[in-house]
């Protein structure tokens, strides 16, 4: 584990992360400081958490997740409704003085590169702009517990924690995506 | 029968202490006296390792002088970490998760459980042939034909090094020697405290006097000097503690020799392997050290050939 930035104090925060593998959240979280851990909240697909009893329990009791549906999943509402939805979701955990754990690529990648993100850290961001959003790299998950696996091998991973994100007056929402999605690349790089 | 009874084996662990507090004490001398910037890198990196020895002594006590049992733990514990370090690095992927897991979580513990019940005819072959063969056809059961001599090489190698190899140092306590019954755990000290003495001795001498690298592109830092100094003083070492061994004093010597040169062998091989990856280190679990393979490289090549020796002649 590395903390690129100063040690963290507890004020409220939204870690955002390349997303490889089942453990990213569990290893975020256990390697937060407890006082930050104690309030933070992974941000998780409701389609993949509500399906089954046990994931449910994990998800609501557990970790308490702030499930949020995702533009891929069934139902009859539009993406840009959904995408709403979500980000309503997410703003009112922070209005809980909770922070969050996001994975703005939205899906599990191949741990090599740092895929697109989703739009929701934007708006995120737009609305609540006093949050800081601190960049955090993985690396090495994927190859713990690739997707679709069961059981972790036990291999060596690293979790690296950024400064957190300056503001920029009037950034179009292309430019921030693309540059919080290089800030996770870079941690990664160095 | 507890290896505490055995009176020699206290003394040479009291031995160790004494060693090591002179280091500890060496350093902090060092600490106050040394003021160059390259001086103080090489005091604060000693003063590291001598505290992370502190840790694997202890840990290598409590475990010979449990005997059994605790040894057979303490060698299956280092090999999981060592493969975990090996894998790491190696270039497996997504598709080698099923052979890793069976690596990890079946291989490896049978491996030190064979060792553990003293069965020398199966714990000697499984990996070489069981294993060999299993991961190979697991590999090909997964369907991925790209790089699938590198992968099943690649897995097979960190078995047999960081699994295999190791366990043979464990597997001292199961050699029958007549006239040394019950007094194996002391081999498995002489062969530890060999090989990692020998590492010191070579690493002192490098620093006093090393000027001519042996293998400039595998480990710069590996000279002539240091090289003929270690391994001479830890002969002399070697030599000194046949009787704690079933050897006189002439076996211990050439014992402690083909230990030296062995350990010095897999050091190089292993420093090729990080070389190969673009790493300087394994990893970053012992202070100073670098990962449980920086440690136990030397052992790796030596324990299966003293085993061996051992078992042949003796």
């Amino acid at each position: 584990m590395r903390w690129a930035s100063a040690p963290i104090d507890d004020r409220q925060r939204v870690f955002f992360a390349n997303h490889t593998s089942h453990l990213d959240f569990i290893l975020i979280w256990a390697s937060l400081p407890a006082r930050v851990r104690r309030r933070a909240r992974p941000v998780a697909a409701q389609d993949y958490w509500e399906s089954g009893p046990i994931r449910r329990y994990l998800a609501r009791k557990v970790f308490r997740a702030v499930l949020i549906e995702r533009a891929a999943s069934g139902t009859d509402r539009s993406p840009g409704e959904r995408g709403r939805e979500a980000v309503a979701r997410m703003i009112e955990g922070l209005d809980r003085e909770d922070s969050l754990i996001v994975f703005p690529e939205g899906t599990r990648g191949s741990g090599d590169d740092v895929g697109e993100f989703k739009s929701g850290l934007y708006y995120l961001w737009r609305e609540r702009p006093d949050v800081e959003l601190v960049p955090v790299h993985l690396e090495n998950l994927n190859r713990v517990l690739p997707k679709g696996e069961f059981i972790p091998v036990p291999m060596l991973s690293r979790v690296t924690f950024g400064p957190p994100l300056a503001w920029a007056e009037g950034e179009t929402k292309e430019a921030f995506l693309e540059r919080a999605r290089r800030a996770v690349q870079r941690l990664g790089e160095a | 029968m507890s290896s505490f009874d055995d009176r020699e084996l206290l003394w040479l662990l009291a031995g160790v202490a004494a060693l090591l507090l002179t280091a500890t004490a060496a350093g902090q001398v060092l600490d106050r006296v040394v003021a160059t910037p390259s001086g103080r890198e090489t005091v604060d990196n000693v003063n590291a390792r001598v505290r992370a020895w502190w840790v694997m002594s202890i840990a290598f006590a409590i475990a010979v002088a449990s005997g059994g049992v605790g040894s057979v733990v303490l060698f299956a514990v280092i090999s999981l970490l060592a493969l975990r370090e090996f894998v790491t690095l190696s270039p497996t992927g997504r598709i080698d998760h099923g052979a890793l897991v069976w690596s990890f979580f079946l291989v490896t513990p049978l491996q030190y459980v064979l060792v553990g019940i003293h069965w020398y005819g199966f714990f000697s072959i499984m990996i070489p042939v069981y294993a060999f063969l299993f991961v190979t056809t697991r590999l090909v059961l997964a369907g991925e034909t790209a790089h699938f001599l590198e992968r099943a090489a690649t897995i097979q190698w960190g078995l047999m090094t960081c699994v295999y190899c190791i366990s043979y140092a464990p597997a001292l306590l199961l050699l029958d020697i007549e006239g040394y019954e019950g007094e194996n755990a002391k081999l498995l000290f002489f062969l530890v405290v060999v090989v990692q003495l020998s590492d010191v001795f070579q690493y002192v001498w490098g620093k006093l006097i090393g000027r001519h690298p042996i293998a400039p592109a595998i480990s710069p830092k590996k000279t002539w000097e240091g090289f003929l100094g270690g391994i001479v003083c830890a002969v002399l070492l070697g030599t000194s503690l046949w009787w704690i061994t079933p050897f006189n004093p002439w076996q211990a010597a050439l014992m402690s020799l083909a230990i030296t040169l062995m350990g010095f062998a897999g050091g190089l091989v292993m420093s090729a392997v990080k070389r190969d990856r673009g790493v300087k280190d394994y990893g970053s679990l012992l202070e100073g050290h670098g990962g449980i393979l920086d440690r136990v490289d030397s052992l790796l090549f030596a324990a299966p050939v003293f085993f061996h020796l051992t078992r042949f002649f003796f």
